[in-house]
């Protein structure tokens, strides 16, 4: 490398110019080539899906439910499964994210040692593979709060202390939560100091300051984490293999106490399990489509609230 | 020397273990404009953040002597510092609004004191907004965001909306040095005439505007405070060599 | 002061007087004890991921008791796995479904019929890998060579049986005489995590480089949204197209004979891997004082010299970082693994063999075991190594990776 550099310099005006321009125009090719590539894979995973996902892809394969052993029919169940899920989820981990985010940007001073953990821990969150989620879902929620609570109140009958929505959701609530986490804090981070100095010049407490003025100016950006968040939590399998998504169910959950069926799990379920790989192609395509369209889409949806808020803040 | 407000006694500021002000002593009196002076980072606005202790915000800032206020030590443990800021307001060189409309901004600080009759909300709104001396501008539109306005009038409107929790002593930090000629002398007109009722303690950069506008000037330099007197003194016949150089423009 | 002034007084230290404000200690409180959780969250995990793998630590009575129990078991192959905790009914795991619906899905069952042992035969008899869990659905793909190189397990009386298979290649959980080989496991996983970062590693640096340093304005705002939309995918929808389209098409292009292999998950786990690779390295180069690059350029290097001898080597260790974040993402993957590997723990060096990685395996076999078993304990136990796994991952990333760019950018 260095000899590179010192052949380059040396001969700055000479003939040997031309061979250190070759030299950079291969380099800078090559990362015109990684760009491209990434980008080429990305829009023929896309193009494939949709290309064989259309011809089941109808209102009527979103709306029925799957017959015939899961050969046919559509995918009403799992598609309400994952709605539920991700409602359940969002109604756990955008509070519980807010607040933690809040902590962090207004109640933190800087050299706490109790903050850095947190940040240390939020980041150590985002980055614990999904499926030690899915463990520790069925280690804590499923054997210890669920049979904990079946012992204490159901007199040992089993009613909680197995897989259900509930845990599953809640699980996926703690992988989603660094997601909210970290945009509610850059939201939080994006109003002005001379706003919040205002409030407390006239007299208000630190709270009634957060709650009219920093809250209220932070709204796009708790919006965003969640969308995010259910982006995430649509698409995750993971962490609900073991606590609470099922293969096949014949009506919708009725209660947080029953298991559900979901997309990405029912992807899974059908191209890797199901009695006849080959003639469910179509479903199993159009199934990863439905799914595709739903995260991509809050996707764009929240990289577009995102940069309205970095708009505004500039 | 019975009109003094706040006596400031020995007064230093550390941020970290970096000396800002070092030990500030002066008066100030009641009923009138002082204007704090001095080139820039000579602690002035630091000194004037002292006294409704907005520095508390910032972390590694210490802060030893006494600040009284009518007698009382405001930097006394048992003094709660929410109730100080509600009498010692404060208006912000960058104009502030809220993001909602200039109803709200005003009625903000009422608001947060508790009230809620919307007849004495109204009340005040008018009646800040007419102390303001910005009241016939924006009477039509008191729904609209209070961002739609022009700078000058944001500045006004930041003053009303201090005035309407009804302080005592009002601290302007540079307030017009963002604003066009025919604003800045709106808001100098405003002091003339809020001194009637308000200790007002205004930091400038502009020594035009503190000689027109106060009638005491301190001057600060690298954290000390030089010399304090009547302005018109201050202005012309200054006793100390420093503050006679950057009156008359030799450095600053 | 003098009293006598006639104005009223507003500064009393009655009226200043400090304030007990409720609401505002109880938020304060209420806000810091949610922020506690994040930490407490933290060592939840461990701990609960941990404790269900203790029964592995306890070499007493215990252990054997589960493992005898599990032995005698085997002459009733339908219960596959006693009930060694009679409150907490094992049948209701997440399959139950399953089983209703296509009992023969369960490969332990069908295998144990089709060659049933009896208990103390010579074990490497069973060293094939269609035994695994799930694997019936694979019995195309899945290689019935013999693997029985390094096959120790010695049938060993005692407690500590289980810890001594960890070091063998052979992963038998469900059998008469399960062995739990983690090597086999362990060489899976790092061929796949090798596999994807090779290609992931240049691609997602190669590309961030262009992004931060060549792109124009314009074009930077198009193509870092696009790159990242990658992250968007779910790690299923990756998997199912490694797992219909991509498997195909490498197996066309180089003609091997299982479909599923190391090669084809390692690939798709890089798609997985590019965006955050890419980003946090797009960061570390976006961070790079501009005085550097200015200063490179003054000196009459071209645009391509400053950014490969002067910014990549100043972002150096926050491309690290982004790559060890790569590992840990790659490392931990599941449904990519389960969908795209085959699945089956051989031991070779050979990229296009089927293989099974530790998450995976988690991912595959827990709704099929019973509470408290062994065979259970020893999941969890691959999770809490997965789970130190990252957490060291991710702390190296933080505090070595930070203290080395202070010390770069700053002369601290």
């Amino acid at each position: 490398m260095d000899k590179v550099l010192n052949e380059s310099e040396g001969h700055f005006f000479s003939s040997r110019k031309s061979t250190s321009d070759i030299k950079g125009k291969i380099f800078v090719g090559l990362t015109q080539l990684a760009v491209i590539l990434i980008i080429s894979i990305l829009f023929i995973i896309l193009a494939v899906i949709v290309y064989q996902g259309r011809s089941k892809f109808s209102w009527e394969f979103i709306s029925s439910f799957p017959t015939n052993g899961m050969t046919e029919g559509g995918i009403f169940p799992a598609l309400i499964g994952t709605f539920i899920l991700v409602i359940v989820m969002s109604i756990a981990a955008v509070p519980f994210g807010t607040i933690t985010a809040l902590y962090l940007t207004e109640y933190a001073s800087e050299n706490s040692k109790f903050a850095a953990a947190v940040r240390f821990s939020v980041r150590t969150l985002a980055v614990v593979p999904s499926i030690i989620f899915g463990l520790f879902g069925l280690g804590f929620f499923i054997q210890f709060l669920g049979a904990g609570a079946d012992t204490a109140f159901n007199g040992g009958e089993l009613r909680w202390g197995q897989p259900n929505i509930l845990w599953a959701s809640l699980t996926m609530a703690l992988l989603t939560l660094p997601v909210i986490i970290v945009s509610v804090e850059e939201a939080l981070k994006t109003i002005p100091r001379e706003l919040r100095e205002a409030s407390l010049a006239l007299g208000a407490t630190k709270w009634q300051t957060i709650k009219k003025v920093v809250l209220p100016g932070s709204v796009s950006g708790i919006m965003t984490g969640t969308i995010l968040a259910v982006s995430r939590g649509a698409g995750e399998v993971a962490p609900i293999l073991f606590t609470g998504a099922a293969y096949y169910l014949a009506t919708l959950p009725g209660s947080l106490s029953d298991q559900f069926m979901n997309l990405g799990y029912h992807v899974y379920i059908m191209s890797t399990q199901s009695s006849d790989v080959e003639k469910t192609m179509p479903i199993q395509f159009a199934t990863t489509l439905v799914l595709l369209i739903l995260t991509l889409s809050l996707n764009v949806v929240a990289v577009i609230i995102r940069s309205r808020i970095r708009r505004k803040a500039k | 020397m019975k009109d003094i407000k706040i006596k400031v006694n020995d007064l230093s500021l550390y941020y970290g273990d970096k000396k800002a002000l070092n030990e500030i002593t002066m008066d100030i009196p009641a009923n009138k404009v002082t204007a704090l002076i001095g080139p820039s980072g000579c602690g002035k606005s630091t000194f004037l953040r002292c006294i409704n202790r907005m520095n508390d915000l910032i972390p590694s800032v210490s802060i030893t002597g006494k600040m009284l206020v009518e007698g009382v030590d405001i930097y006394d443990k048992n003094v709660d510092v929410v109730n100080i800021r509600k009498k010692i307001g404060m208006v912000f060189q960058k104009s502030n609004p809220f993001p909602k409309s200039i109803y709200e901004n005003i009625a903000y600080g009422p608001r947060i004191n508790g009230m809620k009759d919307k007849t004495e909300l109204d009340e005040i709104v008018e009646t800040s907004l007419r102390q303001a001396a910005i009241w016939d501008e924006l009477k039509d539109r008191l729904d609209d965001s209070a961002l739609g306005l022009s700078g000058g009038q944001q500045q006004r409107l930041c003053i009303a909306r201090t005035l309407a929790v009804s302080p005592d002593i009002i601290l302007m930090d540079e307030p017009a040095s963002a604003l066009d000629p025919i604003s800045t002398s709106k808001i100098e007109e405003l002091v003339h005439q809020l001194k009637e009722q308000y200790t007002i303690i205004i930091v400038t950069h502009n020594m035009q505007q503190a000689a027109r506008t106060s009638d005491h000037t301190a001057f600060f330099y690298m954290g000390n405070l030089i010399e304090m007197g009547k302005t018109n003194s201050i202005f012309t016949k200054p006793v100390q060599k420093q503050t006679e150089d950057y009156i008359t423009g030799r450095f600053g | 002061m003098n009293s006598e002034s006639p104005i009223k007084k507003t500064f009393t230290q009655e009226s200043l007087k400090k304030q007990f404000r409720l609401s505002e200690f109880l938020a304060e409180k209420f806000i810091s004890m949610i922020a506690f959780l994040s930490i407490a969250i933290i060592f939840l995990i461990f701990i609960f991921v941990f404790k269900e793998s203790l029964p592995l630590f306890s070499f007493g009575s215990d252990a054997k008791a589960k493992t005898e129990a599990q032995a005698t078991s085997a002459n009733k192959p339908e219960s596959y796995g006693t009930e060694p905790e009679g409150d907490l009914k094992p049948e209701s795991y997440g399959t139950e479904n399953a089983e209703d619906l296509k009992p023969e899905s369960y490969g332990t069952e069908t295998t144990k019929d089709l060659k049933p042992e009896t208990y103390g035969s010579e074990p490497a008899d069973d060293l094939k890998p269609e035994v695994y869990g799930d694997a019936p659905k694979e019995d195309l793909s899945v290689p019935a060579e013999d693997e029985s190189v390094g096959a120790v397990s010695e049938n060993q009386e005692g407690s500590d049986k289980t810890w001594n298979t960890f070091f063998t290649s052979e992963w038998v959980p469900v059998s008469e005489n399960p062995r739990f080989g983690l090597l086999g496991l362990l060489i899976g996983t790092l061929k796949v995590t090798i596999i994807a970062m090779l290609i992931a590693g240049p691609l997602a640096v190669l590309a961030a480089l262009f992004t931060s340093c060549f792109a124009s304005k314009r074009v930077k705002e198009i193509i870092k949204p696009i790159i990242e939309m990658l992250a968007a995918f779910p790690s299923v929808v990756i998997g199912f197209f490694a797992l219909m389209v991509l498997a195909s098409f490498f197996q066309d292009v180089f003609g091997y004979d299982s479909r599923l292999n190391a090669f084809v998950g390692g690939v798709a786990m890089a798609l997985a891997a590019i965006p955050i690779i890419y980003t946090i390295s797009e960061d570390a180069l976006a961070a790079v004082p501009k005085t550097y690059t200015e200063a490179s350029l003054a000196l009459g290097a071209s645009k391509w010299q400053t950014a490969f001898f002067v910014v990549l080597p100043a972002a150096t260790p926050g491309i690290f970082a982004a790559l060890l974040l790569g590992v840990g993402r790659v490392f931990g993957e599941t449904m990519i693994a389960l969908m795209a590997t085959g699945n089956a723990a051989l031991v070779s060096a050979n990229p296009f063999e089927s293989v099974r990685t530790f998450a995976a395996t988690i991912g595959a076999e827990m709704s099929e075991t019973v509470f408290g078993d062994t065979h259970y304990s020893v999941l969890f136990f691959i999770g809490s190594l997965l789970f130190i796994f990252s957490f060291a991952l991710n702390a190296v990333a933080e505090f070595y990776v930070k203290g080395k760019l202070l010390k770069k950018f700053q002369g601290k």
